[in-house]
């Protein structure tokens, strides 16, 4: 074990894996002695020469020339800068790389990850804050990964890479501080495992990504009160444990679902509906949602803190099933 | 390098075969056997067969909506591809991806594609991949008139040139984008013109001469395997039905229809063949006959193969 952080450790799981094989490679925008808007690709331009490497602010190429070298081959790690950028390159991803496996008739394989950073909290407003996880999960051929720990971030970035199928890897950005102690070499979590990170009997509350770490820190408070909230964080929406989600409901009968994006089509509403069709007799209580309201992400830090989930919201919706 | 008797006798066979599987195609439709979109090749055919002259199963295409040509020029089997029209599952789909997504990989076809334009940053990586692995393989991208007005368009050209990666763009300018005459569509009378935006070779041929593709196209993808770059081919040519069957066409000029179907690539090759004595008459109906019967075989193994079962609807959708 080695502490490190969330950005250290999804560096890390990029160097591991582009060390065990030559044909993994980076690119996108900024990524190599920039080290990505993020410094997440940090350093990595030069102890892999030639295989981190810079691109255009061309979002279509990064996206369809990635799927192009996948098809022929390699296995690409490409970055688009903020998720929000996804909508300019999302014919390559949803029409071009989850489907030509698919369309030809299982002949291809597209084993390639895209990286991108989501989420809100910076001040960015509304075109550097979304969290657009629900369209990738719509689209069979996809599978989606948004990792809570540093721990997790390498481990998923191992799976993701070695997954022969499109990956979407979303990083939250007020993750990329948060340090945690990550297992040293080869550490690889299978994708579709949810991770139970509190256990509690009282109510489930699920959440991904950011809102982990806000649902555990609401729980804490709930535990003062006499709540013993379980936290699962499904760490990969699809595929998605299922099981895990029903087996602690076994024990628990309630569920709360945090998530950062806007709670219409979200993808609580997939786990709702998930719940209701193949556990509603676990439930003795209503399901409740926490998300973002309706609306663009706003600008000021005053109206900014008000959309984003905040555990007195999570503390709340727990309570009203009591 | 001047072109062998029997190099050209078989391009013709290359470009009767694709000539045959249109044909039947058309008639297949409008009997009602092929379900879904299909756009026809017919009066193309030199474009296909002149650039995958050039190329070995190692290099890959990107192809188009209109891509049956593309397949048949660069080994696809005629077979299989009549049985993915069919939507049967000996197809070489499985019958899931039907006339505009078929692909061999193995071939180093990346497949037909739905959406205009999409092939062309495909086409990127696939020559990224090639000069990644230090191999002289090359991809070429085959796109219309039309899709050079894409973003698509633009991106993979700058991010193929910053990268010199072995890469060549063949524009097929059949002088439509669906019902958009050229002129209307940009201000260009060239799109090669385009290649100088990029500071790339681009070069205009008269897609209608094998011969003329066949040059420029070698030339485009030796440059490619050198490692000079890319360039930008524009082989202008007719689309001679409607953009797919069952369109009319009713925008098209008659009197400029009937002076391209003068132009037929097929019948000026043979009259080249003939010419050079490279071929009888007899020979030439002898290579028609044999691609004939294998259009014919095609359709039998289509028309008797199963189709999918309610099973495959799930399978294919994740790599295991």
């Amino acid at each position: 074990m080695k502490e490190m952080s969330y950005a250290e450790a999804i560096r890390d799981g990029m160097r591991f894996e582009m060390q065990r094989d030559a044909n993994v490679f980076i690119w996108g925008e900024d990524v190599g002695i920039f080290g990505g808007c993020f410094g997440v690709t940090g350093g990595l331009v030069t102890e892999f020469p030639g295989r981190v490497i810079d691109t255009p602010i061309s979002e279509t190429a990064i996206v369809g020339a990635a799927v192009g070298a996948a098809a022929a081959g390699l296995r690409p790690i490409a970055e688009i800068m903020f998720v929000d950028f996804m909508g300019v390159c999302m014919d390559e991803l949803f029409n071009q790389a989850a489907k030509m496996r698919y369309m030809f008739g299982g002949k291809a394989k597209i084993p390639m990850v895209l990286r991108t950073p989501c989420g809100a909290g910076m001040g960015a407003a509304a075109q550097h804050s979304q969290s657009m996880e629900a369209w990738f999960t719509h689209i069979p051929g996809i599978k989606t990964v948004m990792p809570s720990t540093p721990a997790d971030a390498k481990g998923l970035m191992a799976a993701a890479v070695r997954d022969d199928n499109p990956v979407v890897y979303i990083e939250h950005k007020q993750l990329l501080g948060i340090k945690g102690d990550v297992p040293e070499g080869d550490y690889c979590i299978p994708l579709g495992k949810a991770d139970i990170k509190r256990d509690g009997s009282d109510v489930t509350i699920v959440a991904w990504s950011w809102m982990v770490h806000k649902a555990l820190a609401a729980a804490e408070e709930l535990a003062q009160q006499g709540i013993n909230a379980e936290v699962l964080d499904p760490r990969t929406l699809v595929p998605l444990d299922t099981a895990a989600i029903l087996k602690s409901l076994e024990k628990t009968g309630k569920l709360v679902i945090v998530h950062e994006a806007v709670k219409t089509g979200g993808f609580g509403g997939e786990i709702a509906a998930i719940v209701a069709e193949e556990g509603l007799d676990l439930l003795d209580a209503p399901i409740k949602r926490v998300a973002m309201p309706f609306a663009p992400i706003p600008f000021s830090p005053a109206l900014e803190k008000c959309a984003i989930p905040s555990e007195e919201k999570i503390i709340a919706a727990v309570k009203s099933l009591f | 390098m001047e072109l062998k008797a029997d190099q050209l006798r078989g391009f013709y066979e290359t470009m009767m075969t694709i000539r045959a599987f249109e044909l039947k195609a058309v008639e297949l439709f409008a009997d009602n056997q092929l379900p879904g979109f299909v756009h026809l090749y017919l009066g193309e055919e030199a474009v296909a067969t002149g650039v995958c002259a050039s190329l070995t199963n190692k290099d890959y295409i990107t192809s188009t909506h209109r891509g049956h040509g593309h397949l048949i020029a660069k080994g696809g089997k005629v077979d299989l591809m009549m049985a993915e029209l069919f939507g049967k599952s000996t197809g070489y789909c499985k019958g899931k991806g039907g006339s505009m997504h078929i692909a061999d990989v193995e071939l180093g076809i990346l497949g037909a594609n739905g959406i205009v334009g999409a092939g062309q940053p495909i086409s990127a990586g696939a020559a990224f991949a090639c000069k990644y692995r230090k191999s002289d393989a090359v991809a070429v991208c085959f796109f219309g008139d039309g899709a050079s007005n894409r973003g698509t368009f633009h991106e993979a050209l700058n991010m193929a040139t910053i990268w010199k990666l072995p890469l060549v763009f063949i524009c097929e300018n059949n002088l439509y984008g669906i019902s958009n005459c050229q002129r209307d569509h940009m201000r260009v009378t060239d799109v090669a013109d385009r290649a100088a935006a990029y500071g790339i070779p681009g070069v205009t041929v008269d897609g209608n001469d094998v011969i003329a593709v066949y040059e420029a196209a070698a030339e485009a993808v030796a440059r490619a395997r050198k490692g000079d770059g890319p360039s930008l081919v524009e082989c202008k040519t007719w689309r001679w039905r409607g953009h797919f069957e069952g369109d009319p066409a009713v925008y098209k000029n008659q009197e400029e229809q009937e002076a391209w179907l003068k132009k037929d690539p097929l019948v000026r090759l043979e009259k080249k063949l003939i010419e050079r004595e490279y071929a009888t008459k007899t020979q030439l109906d002898e290579i028609k006959g044999k691609v004939e019967a294998q259009i014919a075989a095609a359709v039998r193994f289509a028309q008797e193969s199963p189709y999918p079962v309610p099973e495959d609807l799930l399978t294919d959708v994740y790599a295991e």
